[in-house]
């Protein structure tokens, strides 16, 4: 496996917060191999973040780096891609900062189609405050908001994000370090709004709870939950046995920023 | 300084004339009454001007889009009124711990909740002062006429960039959508320079003894931003020692340069006995009950008009306390910056209120009154 490109990450702020067997870092990593495959110059990327566990990764990151208030990161990041349309903005964010806070900025970013990466790490729980569940925790699973089973039904969120007008949007888990880093390489390519939903484990506020064992062994049942999106198209697996992995969809259209000052120039 | 030929404006349009000619590039918001023109004007302005307006999801988002475009080097203004103001106080406070500078307009309606959309108050002064959670600095301005509206939009601007922090303006429906005549200052006169930053090598984006211009993202410096408790260089702590002198620094830029923030005028007897303290719309009644008492009957009155409402101008008003017997404190809700005023006076001098809630405002005659009623 080749080394992560050092310069890209601060060093000195390591150790980690996070806990032992979190997928944090493996989502982490694939976007700091990610952003170094692309080729981007370092003061050409900024990396916006919002509050949760996930969120702190932009401050790991040796970029410009934004961390901003629970929900809120795709609303800074819109503002901030506006104002330097050259930046090339990726947005950190977790299941509940993503889909409960903050969705109707993640609706509304996909909307205008602006050209922000959003990497949503779902672990299907609040992490950092305990273990509650999030719009994105699936039925009858437990937290401790939900001490006998959830009664309420996840979002699929890419399903929300191609609703929405969102162009690129793909899913990988932890298990696949490698096609996470080659879909947030595409995301990048994509100009637009993408969407790279990271599926990832907490042992320690999901797991548990839900008697899933150590993060090896739910490392081991995503993998084999999963299966690539092409198979399942070609119905080679069964569609609900399964989570689609790999691009779910790419609907080029036109790019928010670009048409905001190509419009200005023309009105002018 | 030259001025432009004399034009009849509201006050909601002179504080976006304000805005472009301060060098705001940036306007992110969401439509509400009274507030809805300041949209509506920076919607045709900016992108003539080669500048960036959208209309954002909703007021929390506006207020994160122009804390966004201020990192990428805009100069950034967002407006509102009561019930969004409500929302943006949580971006607002990011944007006070963070040191981000950019302006906040919010052009008063009577509340609580919806209230009265489209009747005047001054009922958000200590929501300005303290709508935030946690200690923390802020400036808030509030003009009396459409000219001050133009000019105190240019002052919050400079203010922003100078101290990075939020400014509010605090405007009310009755300057928003008053129209006056105004003969503004040639365009160009009252740009706010972008501030240089120096040599990159020492830079210190939360440096402990200054506050240094915030270089933009994608300019090279590459540094972290936080709302949590930071180290100078943007890095989480809770390190006690980090977090007194984060919370002194953001005090002290504002304390340390009170006579620089804080603008008032004084009009009347230069030896008052009875003094008045307003300010934004009811100033104008106070002027006018002031005509009659001194101006007219040469009564020892006078009135301190508070431009700068947050910090608080409070060796202005000591002084103003010093000299009277009576003063009276005219703001149109139940009693707010009048609380303030008191603990100043150290009951030193008698502090009345007048007050009105009934979405009205406040005229020369009740005040008047009130001044009448002393000298008799």
């Amino acid at each position: 496996m080749k080394t992560l490109r050092e310069d890209y990450l601060r060093t000195s702020k390591l150790p980690h917060i996070w806990c032992p067997g979190c997928g944090n870092g493996i989502v982490t990593a694939a976007l700091v191999r990610a952003i170094g495959k692309v080729g981007y110059e370092q003061e050409d990327v900024s990396v916006v973040s919002g509050i949760g566990c996930s969120s702190r990764a932009a401050g790991y990151l040796n970029f410009n780096t934004l961390h901003t208030t629970h929900g809120r990161a795709l609303a800074f990041a819109t503002g901030l891609k506006l104002s330097q349309p050259a930046l090339k903005v990726f947005v950190v964010m977790g299941d509940g900062d993503a889909t409960a806070i903050g969705g109707n900025h993640f609706i509304h970013a996909a909307r205008r189609n602006i050209d922000l990466n959003a990497i949503i790490v779902n672990n299907h729980i609040y992490g950092m405050t305990g273990g509650q569940h999030s719009p994105l925790t699936p039925e009858g699973k437990r937290a401790t908001t939900a001490p006998t089973g959830t009664l309420e039904r996840p979002f699929d969120i890419l399903e929300l994000a191609r609703a929405s007008g969102a162009t690129f949007g793909a899913r990988a888990t932890a298990a696949q370090p490698r096609l996470m880093e080659k879909l947030m390489v595409q995301a990048a390519n994509n100009p637009g709004f993408s969407v790279v939903e990271a599926l990832s484990m907490c042992p320690i506020a999901y797991g548990r709870r839900n008697k899933l064992g150590s993060a090896v062994d739910m490392l081991k049942m995503m993998k084999e939950d999963s299966a690539r999106v092409e198979k399942v198209r070609s119905g080679e697996v069964e569609e609900d046995s399964v989570i689609p992995v790999g691009t779910i969809f790419s609907n080029p259209a036109p790019e928010f920023t670009e048409s905001y000052y190509s419009k200005m120039q023309k009105d002018s | 300084m030259n001025y432009r030929k004399p034009q009849l404006m509201q006050g909601n349009e002179a504080c976006v004339e304000g805005a472009i000619d301060a060098g705001v590039r940036f306007f992110a918001g969401y439509p509400i009454t009274p507030s809805t023109e300041i949209a509506e004007g920076m919607a045709q302005r900016l992108p003539e001007k080669g500048g960036v307006f959208i209309q954002m999801e909703d007021e929390i988002a506006g207020m994160a889009a122009v804390i966004g475009a201020a990192l990428g080097g805009m100069m950034s203004l967002t407006a509102t009124s009561g019930p969004g103001f409500s929302l943006k106080q949580e971006n607002l406070g990011y944007a006070v711990m963070a040191e981000i500078p950019c302006v906040v307009v919010n052009v008063q309606r009577y509340g609580p909740s919806t209230g009265i959309p489209t009747a005047p108050a001054q009922g958000d002064v200590m929501q300005a002062r303290w709508g935030t959670h946690g200690d923390h600095p802020i400036i808030a301005l509030s003009p009396t006429s459409v000219y001050e509206s133009y000019y105190l939009t240019t002052a919050a601007v400079k203010f922003s960039q100078k101290f990075r922090i939020p400014v509010v303006l605090l405007l009310d429906e009755v300057i928003g959508h008053m129209r006056e005549k105004v003969a503004l200052p040639e365009a160009g006169k009252l740009m706010v320079e972008k501030q240089k930053f120096g040599d990159i090598q020492d830079y210190k984006p939360f440096d402990e003894r200054k506050t240094p211009p915030l270089i933009p993202f994608g300019e090279g410096f590459l540094y972290h931003i936080t709302g949590l408790i930071h180290d100078e260089y943007g890095f989480p702590s809770r390190d006690p020692g980090v977090t007194t002198r984060l919370m002194d620094q953001l005090h002290q830029k504002i304390s340390q340069n009170q006579d620089e923030i804080v603008m008032t005028n004084y009009m009347g007897h230069p030896e008052p006995r009875v003094g008045m303290i307003t300010y934004g719309c009811t100033a104008r009644s106070a002027r006018a009950a002031l005509k009659q008492t001194y101006f007219q009957k040469r009564w020892p009155v006078g009135l301190l008009t508070l431009q700068t409402v947050w910090p608080f101008p409070h060796e202005e008003v000591k002084k103003l306390a010093s000299q009277v017997d009576l003063l009276l404190v005219p703001e149109m809700n139940m009693g707010q910056l009048v609380g303030e005023i008191e603990r100043y006076c150290h009951g030193e001098t008698e502090v009345v209120g007048v007050n009105r809630y009934d979405g009205e405002m406040i005229t020369p005659e009740e005040i008047y009154e009130q001044i009448k009623r002393w000298f008799s």
